[in-house]
This record gives structure tokens, C-alpha cells and sequence, in this order.
């Protein structure tokens, strides 16, 4: 069976697949269907949704249209979700593989080390983080990356630690495979499904991270995103619900499709499952 | 009472029990029946999978979710079980029906002292005050022989052996004095000797009750030991069924002949002798112990895993390891292949001192010295392709990829697997089918010396002795050495030239395997043959 059949076999990761593809569609027609810069006034504020041709989703405070601001926040929501959680996991993954399976005192100094970082409270140290760098895409997809990696080291060590000593990683050491090829093909494919659900949720705590961020002014401000809108929003919520009610349900439709999408591919990568079933 | 023998306890009637959907087959138990009487000992053998426990989880009402009786009855004092309601059922179990499980460890609560958990069988019960619940769970523990019932009262089960954690459980399934008593493999987790006395405590508390007793286990030896009568099952169904001596001396299936023939024989082993005197192994003045970092509160513990242990090994000879648990025997094994390091001693191969190697050059020796390892299901990487795990050694030695893939489909058709098994996953094999991969495994950086340790502990009897043979084939074909580590002196016998006899980390007696059966000279190994299940009866049927 191939990988993608496998996959498909779950219904609910094929959902939030084809939901992930349609905010990837959108992020990638958005300059083709509105070549404006969302950032310009092009209406009377204030336009309620379906109100008016061309604006299906109103407009903003400013006269701005909201369908674009949409259209064009998915591209970085998206790119800083996804990237900072690589960046994390980059990060955290190989120190808690090396914590976990050597142990000792090693582990301890890169232990005290990773809670060094999670003795800050995240959202704190993400904010003094872009402050101190200047708001861009960059400064915050680093922060957010900075910030969210302890817990993928804190889980990689608990997995190793466990699996170092079974009997199949210690075959592995009596027919002489160096430690890092022990690492990189005895142990590591076996963390991975944990490893899969925490990336899954991660990619959806970035994204609401940098709307956080956006929500409190310390977003790029160049670039139209998810979370900015609905910072934009918080002051007018009463009079003008739209304007926080559709980048909020966008980024809660994304945050499920990464979900279901993560534990299909964890379904789709065990061997075992997959063919019991 | 007048006739104890022919009053029938449990009745089971054309019984068939349904598997969900998709398992490997439709029923799990096929039109079974049988019963169990008043003061016998029923033995319901079968070997994994043959649907043994099935019934007796019907009995109890404890059938796993998806599972359900289809056709049949079971009757037990005039009830049919099968049509009770959750709440009757539970009624019955404990108070009637007792059961004992299979690993005491996990039948216990952990958190619970032992007197409060045998008190609570009343108390689920709705028996006798709490006062007289602590009086009769100290009785109990009396009857069942627990060393110092007054301090094991208090005791939580991580304090107490396996032997005495079963004594427990067994201790909660007597409380309320139940009719039958079902007994699911119950000594199948504890070492010979004790399983000799759990077995005995069994055989005696039955006498004295008068209860009738349903047996479930896959050892004959144990069959021959406390059975009246047997029930031999298979794929579901039954094969053959009677009194003990009967089917044991007489077996009419072909499938039980099978079974009773694959028996580690307990006839004295030949004499055989290594073709060699040339040593290979030569062990000198081994040390290891074992430290656990005490806390602020707690002082270090010690154990002395191996007390100045010095042994040799012949090129080509195989010797036994034998001992009970904790005796030591597999921190040898665990030393010769260096995944533990020895305190101090040497290690001599060939004359290169492996004790002290560390790092890289460690590593280069190692595929002179291989192991399998006991347990089939946790010894393969369920994510690697068998072929790519028989593959991994050659190709840590150098050896190109696809000459070690190459490699790997000569060994597994060796082993009897066939080279088409490169492709697949560990998953898809029987428990004997992975003994025979990681065989190939320990095989194909052609080492010097393999160390299996209690590699077929897990395994049942008939597939025991064919993994067995595969691996005498393979020493004689390939000349190797073998160190083969092992709880059951049975085994030890088949296989070993030489025999060495472990307690607490010393060794206790060496000597030729015939010699060791024959002529035993020690008390320890004495008791270790003694204990050996069905060893009176075939004895017996010998003479």
C-alpha cells in the first residue's frame, strides 16, 4: 500500500488535508485575486459582510477589505507557523536525542540548559525577544522558535531514555553501529510519532502566538496578518463582529486541519497500524 | 458428599465464542465442552492462540471487549453463565469462583498494602467486619505459606518475591471459599523452583478444600505434575480429552503426541564432548556489582551480580548457564558481550582481553562476539525491515549495502524463513519466526562466540524445539561456540556440552551435562532437578 493510501485511510486527516490545501490555495492566489496591497483604503469603514459587490466580507475600521487582509495573512500565518516550528524542532530534537541517550552529565548540562529557557514564562520572553530585535517576519518567526523548543527537548530525552534500552538498540550496539547511527536509525524513527502530534500543535500554538503578538502591536508591519486583524478588531467587536469573527475562524480552521493532518501522518508512518488494518 | 469425585462443579456445554471482525480467525473456542468436578484438578493445555483461556474468561465473564459466546452454555451450580447481567456475574466471581492470574505482579495493586487487598475480596463482598477481615487475611496468609504472615501483612507487593506475591493473589482468589477455583498459567512467570512449590501449594490447598480447580497452561511438564485430568486444545477446538495418565502416556491425537514428543526430554543427556580443547573463552576472576544511588534518606544499595566468576569455553563447545533468578547468570552473558562493564576480571578471546576495551576499539571487536536475545518481540526494531536489521552489522563493518541485503537473503533462507521475508516487517512474523531472524542476525557478522541468552524462554514447547534444532544444526554446520544462558535445566540438557550451575552471582557446580543430571553434587543443583515439572512422573514411566 502506498504511503498517500495509507494515509487516506484515516477520513478525518483527509479533511484537514484538503482544508490545508485550500488556505495554501488562497496564500498562494491571493496576489492574483487581490493585486491591491490589503493595507489600502478602498471602501467607506465600517461595510458590513455581503453588503456590497466585491467586498464579500466587508471592510475594517479604515475602509480596508477584509476578504484580502484574509487572503493575504494566510501566506504568513502560515510561513511562521510552519517555520518556526522546524527552526524548534531543529533545535530541540538533537539536544534531547543526545540528552536522552547518553545520559549522565551530559543530560544534566543540557537539562539545566533547557530549563533555563522554560523558567521564562514563553509569551514573555517572545515579547522581549521581538522588542529587543525589532518587529519583522524574521524577529518573530526566531522568538517564537526560541521560545517553543524546551518542551520538544523535554519529550525527545523522556522517549530516548526509554527506548536506549531495548533489547533492539542494544543488537544495534553488540553488531558495532556507532552511537549516531544508533541514534539517527534505531531510535529516532521510534520517537517520531509523539514527535509528529507535539509539530501538529506546535505549528498551531506559533500561529496563535504571533496573532498574540500581532493582538499587542509587535507584529511586522509590512505584512497583513491573521492575528493583526483581529488585534485591529478587539476595540469594535461589538459593533462590527465580522471583522474578528472570520481571521478568528480561519486560524481555528487551520490550527484543526494541522491537527487531523498530524495524526494521519502518524497513523500513515507506523508500520504496524498500517497494515492491520 | 459421599461420591466427591462425580459431583460436577462446572458444566461446560457446546461452547463457541466469537472473535471480532478481522482476527485471524472467526472463533476463538469452537463447540468446546467439558467438565470440571468437585476435587479435581482439570489441566486445559494448549499452546499461544489455541483458545485455552478463552473459556475459562467466559467462566468469569471477563471476555476482552468484542469478544462475545455465540452458541453453548455454561452451567455452574444450576446457572447458565452466559445469560447473566454484569452484576450478577459479579456477584459470582470471587464468592464462588476464584481466580488466580499469571504475573502476580500485575494482579496486585502496587499501592496497596497486602492485608488491605485481601480484605477488600470481603469487602466487595459485603463480608464480615473490617477487625475480622485483618484476622482472616492473616489466616490466609498463613495457609498459603507466606514466610512471617505478620510482617507480610503490612507489606507492600514490591517487598515481597514472585513467589510470594503469587501466594498472594492466591491468598485473595481462597477468601471467600469458592467452589472453583480457575488457575490462568499461574507459574508461568516464577522460576522452577518456585513453580515446584506454588504448584504443590496448589495440589494441597485443593485436597484440603475439596474445590475443583480448572488449570490453564501450555506446559506439559506442569500437566504431569498436578493434573487429574486434561484437556488437550488447539485452533479452538478440542483434540483430545481424559484422565492424565491416559492422555500422557497414551496420547491418541497425533497433535498431542506432537506436543508430549516436544517435551524437553528429562532422559539423561547423551555424552558429548567438544571437538576441541583449543579455549576461546577464558574468563578470569569476573567481578561485577550493581549500585543504586541511595537518597538523602535512603542508604545505597548493593547487589553482587557476579562474585569472582571464572569460566572457559572451548572452540566449538557449548556450554549451559543455569541458575534461578538473580543468580547472576545473565549479567555473565551481558559481560561477554560487553553491553555491561565488569568491575574488574578478565576477558579473554582468543587472547585479546575484551573487559577492558572501551569507545572505537570496543567497537571493532564486537562482531566477534554476538547474542540472541530472549524476548522475539522486543529484539527486532519494529520500524526496520528484517532484511535491513540483518543487514545493519555487515554494514557497520564495512560491508556495501547491497552485498549485506544480498547477504541477509542467504542467512534468513538459512534460518528456514525464505528470502522473500527481506522485505517485511518484524510485526509480520510469529514469535518463533523472530527467534529465527535474530538468529540470522547474530550470525551474519560470522562471530566467534554466541551468547543466547534465555533465547527461547518465550516461546512455545513444539516451536522451542525446533528453534532448538535449528540452532544445533547451525553449530555443527558453521563449528561455533555457544553460550547459552537458560532457567530450565531441560533446555540445558538438550543442547550443552557442559553445564555450569549459578546462584547469587557464584558459580555453584560445573560440570558435562550427564554428569551434572547424574551425579549432582551440590544441594542447590539437587534442588533445581527436583523442581523440574513432571520429572517424577516421566521418570516413572521410563522405569
Amino acid at each position: 500500500m502506498s504511503f498517500f493510501a495509507r494515509f487516506a485511510q484515516n477520513r478525518g486527516a483527509l479533511v484537514g488535508l484538503i482544508i490545508l490545501l485550500m488556505i495554501i490555495a488562497m496564500a498562494i492566489l491571493a496576489p492574483l485575486l487581490f493585486p491591491e496591497s490589503p493595507w489600502r483604503m478602498v471602501q467607506r469603514p465600517f461595510l458590513p459582510p455581503l453588503s456590497q459587490d466585491g467586498f464579500p466580507l466587508g471592510t475594517d475600521t479604515m475602509g480596508r477589505n477584509v476578504a484580502a487582509g484574509l487572503m493575504h495573512g494566510a501566506w504568513v500565518s502560515l510561513l511562521i507557523g510552519l517555520v518556526s516550528t522546524s527552526v524548534a524542532l531543529l533545535i530541540g530534537v538533537p539536544l534531547g536525542a543526545i540528552a536522552g541517550y547518553y545520559g549522565g552529565l551530559i543530560d544534566d548540562i543540557l537539562m539545566r540548559f533547557t530549563e533555563f529557557f522554560q523558567t521564562i514564562p514563553n509569551f514573555a520572553l517572545a515579547i522581549v525577544l521581538v522588542a529587543i530585535m525589532q518587529p519583522s517576519v524574521t524577529s518573530i518567526v526566531l522568538a517564537i522558535a526560541l521560545v517553543s523548543w524546551p518542551p520538544v527537548a523535554r519529550l525527545v530525552r523522556a522517549e530516548f531514555m526509554s527506548l536506549r534500552n531495548r533489547e533492539y538498540v542494544e543488537a544495534a550496539r553488540l553488531v558495532g553501529q556507532t552511537n549516531t547511527t544508533i541514534i539517527l536509525r534505531q531510535i529516532l524513527p521510534n520517537t517520531l510519532s509523539p514527535i509528529i502530534v507535539l509539530a501538529s500543535l506546535m505549528v498551531a500554538t506559533a500561529i496563535l502566538l504571533e496573532s498574540s503578538l500581532s493582538f499587542l502591536g509587535l507584529g511586522d508591519p509590512n505584512v497583513m496578518s491573521w492575528g493583526y486583524m483581529i488585534g485591529a478588531a478587539r476595540t469594535v467587536i461589538r459593533q462590527a463582529w465580522w471583522l474578528s469573527f472570520f481571521p478568528g475562524v480561519a486560524i481555528l480552521l487551520t490550527v484543526l486541519a494541522l491537527n487531523l493532518v498530524g495524526e494521519g501522518l502518524d497513523d500513515a508512518l507506523n508500520p504496524k497500524l498500517s497494515r492491520e488494518r | 458428599m459421599s461420591d466427591i469425585a462425580t459431583e460436577t462443579v462446572l458444566s461446560i456445554r457446546q461452547l463457541s465464542v466469537a472473535l471480532p471482525k478481522g482476527a485471524d480467525r472467526a472463533l476463538a473456542v469452537e463447540d468446546v465442552s467439558y467438565d470440571v468436578k468437585r476435587g479435581e484438578i482439570m489441566c486445559v493445555v494448549g499452546e499461544s492462540g489455541s483458545g485455552k483461556s478463552m473459556a475459562a474468561n467466559t467462566v468469569m465473564g471477563l471476555l476482552p471487549k468484542g469478544v462475545r459466546p455465540v452458541q453453548g452454555e455454561v452451567i455452574f451450580e444450576g446457572q447458565n453463565l452466559i445469560t447473566l447481567t454484569e452484576k450478577q456475574h459479579r456477584a459470582l466471581r470471587g464468592l464462588k469462583i476464584g481466580m488466580i492470574f499469571q504475573e502476580p505482579m500485575t494482579a496486585l495493586n502496587p499501592l496497596m498494602r497486602v492485608g488491605a487487598q485481601i480484605a477488600e475480596v470481603f469487602e466487595a463482598h459485603g463480608k464480615l467486619t473490617p477487625k475480622q477481615r485483618q484476622a482472616r487475611a492473616l489466616e490466609l496468609l498463613i495457609e498459603v505459606g507466606i514466610p512471617q504472615p505478620e510482617k507480610a501483612i503490612s507489606a507492600y507487593p514490591f517487598e515481597l518475591s514472585g513467589g510470594q506475591r503469587q501466594r498472594v493473589v492466591i491468598a485473595m482468589a481462597l477468601a471467600l471459599e469458592p467452589v472453583l477455583l480457575i488457575a490462568d498459567e499461574p507459574t508461568t512467570a516464577l522460576d522452577v523452583t518456585t513453580q515446584a512449590q506454588i504448584l504443590e501449594l496448589i495440589r494441597d490447598l485443593q485436597r484440603r478444600r475439596g474445590m475443583a480447580v480448572m488449570f490453564i497452561t501450555h506446559d506439559f511438564g506442569v500437566v504431569a505434575e498436578i493434573a487429574n485430568r486434561v484437556c488437550v486444545m488447539r485452533h479452538g477446538q478440542i483434540v483430545e480429552i481424559g484422565e492424565a495418565s491416559e492422555v500422557l502416556g497414551n496420547p491418541q491425537n497425533e497433535y498431542t503426541q506432537a506436543l508430549i514428543a516436544a517435551i524437553p526430554s528429562n532422559a539423561v543427556p547423551p555424552h558429548r564432548e567438544a571437538n576441541t580443547t583449543t579455549p576461546l573463552l577464558d574468563i578470569k576472576r569476573l567481578n561485577k556489582v550493581f549500585r543504586s544511588r541511595g537518597g538523602w534518606f535512603k542508604p545505597s544499595r548493593e547487589v553482587r551480580a557476579l562474585d569472582d566468576v571464572s569460566l572457559t569455553l572451548a572452540r566449538g563447545e557449548t556450554v549451559g548457564i543455569v541458575g534461578g533468578s538473580g543468580s547472576g547468570k545473565s549479567t555473565l552473558g551481558r559481560c561477554v558481550v560487553r553491553l555491561e562493564h565488569p568491575d574488574d576480571g578478565e576477558l579473554l578471546l582468543d587472547g585479546v582481553n575484551l573487559s577492558q576495551l572501551k569507545g572505537d576499539a570496543l567497537r571493532r571487536e564486537r562482531h566477534r562476539v554476538q547474542m540472541i536475545f530472549q524476548d522475539p518481540y522486543a529484539s527486532l526494531n519494529p520500524r526496520t525491515r528484517v532484511g535491513m536489521a540483518i543487514a545493519q552489522g555487515p554494514i557497520a563493518n564495512g560491508t556495501p549495502k547491497a552485498q549485506a541485503l544480498k547477504q541477509a537473503g542467504e542467512l534468513l533462507d538459512m534460518v528456514g524463513l525464505g528470502a522473500s521475508s527481506v522485505e517485511r516487517y518484524p510485526h509480520e512474523f510469529s514469535g518463533g519466526q523472530r527467534q529465527r531472524i535474530g538468529i540470522a542476525r547474530a550470525l551474519a557478522l560470522n562471530p566467534e562466540l554466541i551468547v543466547a541468552d534465555e533465547a527461547v524462554s518465550a516461546l512455545d514447547v513444539s516451536i522451542q524445539a525446533q528453534v532448538l534444532e535449528l540452532l544445533e544444526e547451525l553449530k555443527q554446520r558453521l563449528s561455533l561456540s555457544l553460550l547459552f544462558i537458560t532457567h530450565d535445566l531441560r533446555v540445558a540438557a538438550q543442547i550443552c556440552d557442559r553445564i555450569v550451575v549459578m546462584q547469587h552471582g557464584r558459580i555453584v557446580e560445573q560440570g558435562s551435562a550427564e554428569q551434572i543430571f547424574l551425579h549432582p553434587r551440590e544441594a542447590y543443583t539437587r534442588s533445581l532437578l527436583e523442581a523440574i515439572p513432571g520429572r517424577s512422573a516421566s521418570v516413572a514411566a521410563t522405569a
